[in-house]
């Protein structure tokens, strides 16, 4: 038992490596802590999945998300297959072609907002709500480092909305080729791509456009530190996208919009004409990963000093 | 599409004045030697550049006595001296104010430039000339005379200035045959030009037919020379943007808005119309939004010039020369060019100067253009290179049919070129043969994401190697449909924009059955990249009664699913001339094209009877075409590298700086213990030593529970020190309290000098310089009234908020947020915090799994004994009461039996068999040697549990030490009469208050509080019989808000 506490001490928190040495009683686990305790063995990320995982809202969120593809496909078969109206055509123009162009379709109508959603939704209820049930309180007590906590949470956010998000496409996937059959991909610009070189775009296609949530992602994590109230962390997030929407509508903002962090979110289209373009998605990236990348430092700033009063 | 080059517009303003002046000028250049100019200073510049405007009378034709006037204007770098001159000519339909954005840029950077309207544009005067040597070429010449005399000019020699000339389509042409009349000329950038007019204008791609057997290109013959017509509503030609420049247009008053092209590589065709200047299709957003606000003046300027330019024209509404209009006329009318059309057509051409031009040439010549095609770049650039001069060779992605013209490039490219032979700088004039590569859209910008491909040495419309591709499909009968209608579409020109979607997949072309043969290849086993025309041999027969056979070949792109594309919208026409009895069979070169095609696609001949864009014979016949030897020679460059696409910088910048914000923020910002704890800003209530007995300071107003009473403590309570001290001048020890006693691990609490303020209440303490230790196996109850700072005090036992000043120690551990010794403490603070969704069962485990502490030291049956929740155990928590959640939260408190255990309000929301059940446990629990704190605001909680108190109050310690002594120490007497008045009460208390002994005396309810201070029970009896008070009973004062009236010296 001894020899499991002299090799940790309370690694990384501010305050205990002075006081790591102890004498006398014989506590295994870190320096000065409870027998058994390991400020690295606090909070596990399969603990943390479990207490999200339970909670109504990710059951709905995930729901929505699976569902959505059926709906579409349902609103196809009652419909009927999209007209071709003449003007340009798009993704949801060509979606009854294959599974793949339904998948993609239903990524389409879904990217701008809804995958939004789920995103903001882990990322800005993880911390606010475990403060609005005061649980917050019992696990920074137990105690769980501030800046573990926060790691664990970003993790399991990140893990949940990554299922989200790939999750529609996956199902959009199945429930498209079951409906349409497996075949190439029809661009909406005209020409096709074989069924092997369409599904690794896709494939593309769907983590970049998890990619470009990020920095809704970070936001909603850094508001979730700052407020007690799960809704103002997601709205505020959500709200931000909105606004980034928005400005990105106002063309005379200039070179200016190309820093939003929504303004590539619709660049994986690139991938959708016969010679794939890759600078939108990689200036997308580098936006999306920025923002994550200062958000998230925020919050751990605000978080590893803030006062825990709710 | 258009003719008219684009110019930036930079340098703009004041135009109504400037044409005031230069009317002025023109006067005056009647008067003098046929030149004369006015400098009109430009002030309107960032870095001064210096503008003259003036016209210049030139001779009609040389030896005429007729003159025309040609506006001018001349730009010089400001602060004198010799530079280098450029020639900027602007496109067919625009004017010398086009390059006025050009021409700042260059003069800025250190050229002398000269701009002009060429005869019939503009303000300049004279019939339109097409590039006439006698006419338009003679201008450049005096022009280049007028600049061999100024002084702020490079000269050669005498009479010959160093000068480049550069501009596009109409003024690119002008720049190859001044090159070719004018020695004195030193180089030139010829963009989207022609070579050869006749050819330009009646292709023959039958290899071996006679000269005069071209198919015509009416549409955009048409175009050309119909918008050089007077009364053409300028606005109506779809190719032609800006058209209404030309001076008799007239119709500029379209409106400056006009010209906001969508900036997303979609055709800008209406952003000219009606306007003065120029506007491209594809140029992106900014460019053509500048475009727009340009043609505004422009417009304006145009009808002010209307009235001068519109006396000009030649009868019939042709602004042409007379010879040039009836050369349209005859054209139009049969299809055909005669021999002296080509003669007229031919001196126009640079190709008839060909051998003469000798200087070093940049050719820009666009992929996207029907009008003057590459392969009339290719001739330029073999024939000049055969002369020995140095020449490049650069396929833009623009030209006239549209697409990004990559104007700053090329304009980039061509000041290189003048940079290297005009001021003889060492620099890098690029490759000599490059191509601009459209890889794609970027969808979110809509712009198409250009990259150039470059080799070393230009390889010609033959390429560097050569690619044999199989055709198959049998001879087919082509029908020439009456009147050759329905045409088939290839490219149409003004919407050539669109040809930027063959890019896309997409295609616009349009062939009828029956009218064409088609012959495929088979799938490509691996991408082949065409640059160059291919060829192909094919046998054609015709039943016409003339016998000859005008067919279209191109080329497509088709996809595996049978969807074809057309690459750039290019269509090469022939005339298969003596086809009519069994035919001939004819080499035929195809459209010149940098073009991949991808595997698995195939390439198709198609050969059409008939094109949108091309005259064709309106009788009906029916062609018979095979594909002679049933192969495609496809000329390839290999040595053509593809540079990888450019991506900004930014995008790898941002995540970098992205990352040293990250790291800045998160290694600054750590809070800092605050050393202003004491009130350096703030004084404390109490300030100014109000009861300023003691001074001494040397007690830090702690309290060892152990040990001494509250009542010698009492009249050194913190809060009666000088204010403005700090607690850490005062206490040494208060920053660190292990500083004082060497860390005691038995000691399961110390706190010293603990001071917090929340933000935003500066000037209140929620605890201020509290002091106390708790010794192992005590049960300590904290006490206080509602805002005491209990609850503070204890969030910043468990780290949950950190103090401005003093220190906890928990086992001789500095207590900070996540400090590891938190795990030996048990909390439960203000209420119970559950996940609502899990059971209660499931939210224990959870937290002990969060603790990371191995399962077996939970003790979680001992908990669940506690909680007795039964089976409400197996709910969701949501479901439970308020003393459920209470229970279980304590349990989840005791959860691995800490040594430590806070209780805040344990007994809230239970009820009295729950309360003595929870006495006894937190009893027992002490008992077996750990620790317990229990805050409460009463008393007779606290008593019956607790064996030691601890009393707050607004922060401060007000009193601590055994619960006995506190209670049963107390000097408070409590003199019941309840017979007494309320004013007799308060006269007494004031009376005895007087009396030596007696501390503090005060009214209460149906009594007196007396604390005594030496005066003994039966002293003072006497006292109130003496003050005939109707005593019924004294006794001690035991009740809690009486003891806390006392200790908190009777205010509350």
């Amino acid at each position: 038992m001894s020899e499991q506490g002299d090799g940790t001490p309370g690694a990384g928190l501010p305050g205990t490596g002075a006081t790591a040495v102890r004498g006398g009683t014989a506590h295994a686990g870190d320096a000065a802590g409870a027998a058994g305790y390991h400020a690295r063995r606090t909070l596990p990320l399969r603990v943390e999945a479990v207490r999200q995982l339970r909670r109504r809202r990710t059951l709905v969120a995930f729901a929505v998300v699976v569902a959505l593809p059926i709906v579409v496909w349902a609103a196809f078969a009652i419909g009927g297959r999209p007209r071709d109206r003449g003007d340009v055509p798009t993704l949801v123009d060509v979606a009854t072609s294959s599974g793949l162009n339904f998948a993609l379709a239903v990524v389409f109508v879904s990217s701008g907002f809804l995958l939004t959603l789920p995103v903001a939704l882990f990322f800005g209820d993880t911390v606010a709500s475990e403060a609005g049930w005061s649980s917050l309180r019992y696990l920074l007590a137990a105690p769980v480092p501030r800046a573990r906590l926060l790691v664990s949470k970003a993790v399991v956010a990140f893990v949940f909305s990554a299922l989200a998000v790939l999750a529609l496409p996956a199902v959009a996937l199945a429930v498209g080729t079951a409906a349409y059959g497996w075949g190439g991909l029809d661009l909406p610009t005209g020409g096709s791509l074989p069924a092997g070189s369409a599904a690794a775009r896709f494939a593309v296609i769907v983590v970049y456009v998890f990619v470009s949530q990020l920095a809704v992602a970070g936001l909603a994590f850094w508001l979730s530190t700052v407020t007690d109230a799960p809704l103002g962390a997601v709205g505020g997030a959500v709200g931000a996208a909105i606004l980034s929407n928005i400005l990105d509508a106002i063309t005379a903002l200039g070179p200016v919009r190309q820093v939003l962090p929504t303004h590539w979110q619709f660049a994986w289209a690139d991938l959708l004409q016969p010679g794939a373009e890759w600078s939108g998605m990689l200036k997308g990236t580098s936006v999306a990963v920025s923002f994550a990348i200062v958000f998230l430092a925020l919050a751990f700033r605000r978080f590893r000093t803030k006062d825990i009063v709710s | 599409m258009h003719l008219a080059r684009i110019r930036p517009w930079r340098t703009r303003g004041r135009a109504a004045r400037r044409r005031i002046v230069a009317g002025a000028v023109a006067v005056a250049a009647l008067l003098g030697a046929g030149v004369a100019s006015v400098a009109v200073a430009v002030d309107d510049a960032p870095a001064a550049v210096h503008r003259t405007n003036a016209f210049m009378t030139m001779p009609e034709t040389p030896g005429s006595k007729q003159t025309v006037r040609i506006d001018t204007s001349f730009f010089t770098p400001a602060g004198g001296g010799r530079h280098p001159a450029i020639l900027l000519a602007h496109g067919f339909g625009g004017s010398k104010d086009d390059m006025t954005g050009q021409a700042t840029t260059l003069a800025r950077d250190g050229y002398a430039v000269l701009t002009w309207s060429a005869r019939g544009f503009g303000r300049s005067t004279g019939a339109i000339g097409l590039d006439a040597p006698d006419r338009e070429v003679a201008d450049v010449e005096r022009l280049v005379d007028w600049l061999g005399h100024r002084s702020d000019v490079v000269q050669d020699g005498p009479d010959d200035p160093r000068v480049g000339v550069t501009g596009a389509s109409y003024g690119g042409a002008i720049s190859l045959l001044a090159a070719g009349y004018d020695k004195r000329i030193d180089a030139i950038a010829p963009q989207i030009t022609w070579w050869n007019l006749p050819q330009a204008l009646f292709p023959q791609n039958a290899q071996g037919e006679p000269a005069d057997s071209g198919v015509f290109k009416k549409l955009w013959a048409g175009i050309f020379f119909t918008t050089g017509s007077t009364g053409t509503p300028s606005g109506s030609s779809p190719a032609l943007p800006g058209t209404g420049g030309a001076p008799g247009g007239g119709t500029g008053g379209a409106g400056p808005a006009s010209g906001t092209g969508s900036g997303s590589g979609s055709s800008g065709t209406a952003s000219g119309t009606g306007s003065g200047t120029a506007s491209g299709a594809g140029s992106n957003g900014p460019r053509a939004a500048s475009t727009g606000r340009a043609a505004g003046r422009t417009g304006g300027s145009g009808k002010t010039a209307g009235g001068q330019a519109a006396a000009a024209p030649a009868p019939g509404g042709c602004r042409f020369t007379a010879a040039l209009c009836a050369v349209y006329r005859q054209a139009a009318v049969t299809g055909r060019a005669d021999p002296a059309a080509i003669a007229l057509l031919e001196r126009s051409s640079p190709s008839s100067v060909g051998s003469r031009i000798k200087v070093p040439t940049l050719i820009v010549q666009g992929q996207n253009d029907s009008l003057f095609p590459l392969d009339q770049a290719d001739a330029m650039a073999r024939t000049i290179a055969s002369n020995g001069a140095p020449v490049s060779v650069d396929w833009s992605s623009g030209g006239h049919d549209g697409g990004d013209q990559e104007t700053a490039r090329v304009d980039g490219r061509v000041q290189t070129w003048f940079d290297t032979y005009l001021k003889h700088e060492r620099v890098n004039t690029g490759p000599a043969f490059r191509v601009t590569r459209s890889g794609g859209v970027d969808t979110t910008t809509g712009e198409a994401v250009q990259r150039g491909a470059t080799a070393d040495r230009y390889p010609g419309l033959n390429g560097t190697s050569q690619v044999t591709v199989r055709l198959s499909g049998g001879p087919q009968t082509v029908r020439n449909p009456a009147g050759g209608s329905p045409p088939s579409v290839s490219g149409v020109p003004g919407l050539g924009a669109l040809s930027q979607l063959s890019s896309l997949g997409q295609s616009l072309s349009l062939d009828f059955p029956g009218q064409f043969a088609a012959f495929d290849s088979a799938p490509l086993t691996k991408p082949l990249t065409v640059t160059g025309a291919p060829r192909v041999r094919v046998r054609v027969s015709s039943d016409a009664a003339d016998g000859d056979a005008v067919l279209f070949a191109k080329v497509y792109d088709v996809g595996p699913d049978g969807s074809q594309t057309l690459p750039h919208q290019l269509v090469a026409p022939l005339r298969v001339t003596g086809a009519g009895s069994g035919g001939r069979t004819v080499t035929v070169t195809l459209p010149v094209v940098d073009h991949e095609f991808a595997a698995g696609h195939r390439m198709r001949l198609v050969l059409s009877a008939t094109d949108l864009g091309y005259s064709s014979p309106s009788a009906p016949a029916d062609y018979r075409v095979a594909a002679a030897g049933s192969a495609l020679t496809v000329p390839t460059v290999p040595t053509l590298r593809t540079a990888g696409a450019t991506t900004a910088a930014w995008v790898w910048v941002l995540p970098l700086v992205a990352l040293a914000v990250a790291a800045a923020l998160l290694l600054t910002g750590r809070r800092r213990r605050t050393a202003d704890a004491g009130g350096t800003t703030a004084p404390g209530p109490d300030a100014a030593g109000s009861g300023g007995t003691d001074s001494d300071g040397t007690d830090p107003g702690g309290a060892d529970l152990t040990g001494a009473g509250p009542q010698g403590r009492r009249g050194h309570s913190p809060r009666e020190r000088p204010a403005g001290d700090s607690p850490a001048a005062d206490n040494p020890a208060s920053g660190s309290p292990a500083g004082r006693n060497a860390p005691d691990e038995s000691v399961p609490l110390e706190i010293s000098g603990l001071s917090k303020r929340y933000r935003g209440s500066q000037d209140r303490y929620a605890v201020r310089e509290l002091s106390f230790r708790v010794e192992r196996g005590q049960v300590l109850g904290l006490l206080g009234p509602n805002g005491a700072g209990k609850t503070t005090t204890m969030r910043m036992l468990m780290g949950l908020i950190t103090p401005d000043a003093g220190g906890i120690t928990v086992f001789g551990q500095p207590i900070s947020a996540g400090a590891p010794v938190l795990s030996r403490v048990g909390a439960f603070v203000e209420g119970a915090g559950f996940l609502p969704h899990l059971t209660g069962r499931a939210n224990l485990d959870l937290y002990w799994r969060a603790t990371g502490r191995p399962a077996a030291d939970a003790q979680v049956e001992q908990a669940l004994e506690i909680a007795d929740l039964g089976e409400a155990l197996d709910r969701a928590v949501r479901t439970y009461s308020q003393g459920m959640r209470q229970r279980l939260a304590i349990a989840q408190a005791m959860l691995g039996l800490p040594d430590l255990l806070i209780l805040d309000e344990p007994t809230n929301g239970l009820d009295p068999p729950q309360i003595r059940e929870m006495r006894s446990v937190i009893g027992r629990y002490a008992a077996g040697g750990r620790t317990v704190i229990v805050s409460s605001h009463l008393l007779s909680e606290v008593e019956q549990s607790c064996t030691h108190l601890v009393v707050m109050d607004k922060g401060r310690l007000m009193a601590a030490g055994p619960v006995d002594e506190i209670i049963g120490g107390s000097d408070a007497l409590f003199v019941g009469a309840p017979g007494a008045t309320a004013p007799q009460l308060e006269r007494v208390a004031a009376e005895l208050a007087e009396l030596p002994g007696v501390s503090g005396a005060e009214p209460a309810e149906d009594g007196l509080v007396v604390r005594l201070d030496g005066l003994g029970v039966p002293g003072l009896l006497a006292e109130l019989l003496r003050l005939d008070v109707p005593v019924e009973r004294v006794g001690r004062h035991q009740r809690l808000e009486d003891a806390f009236l006392t200790l908190i010296g009777g205010q509350a």
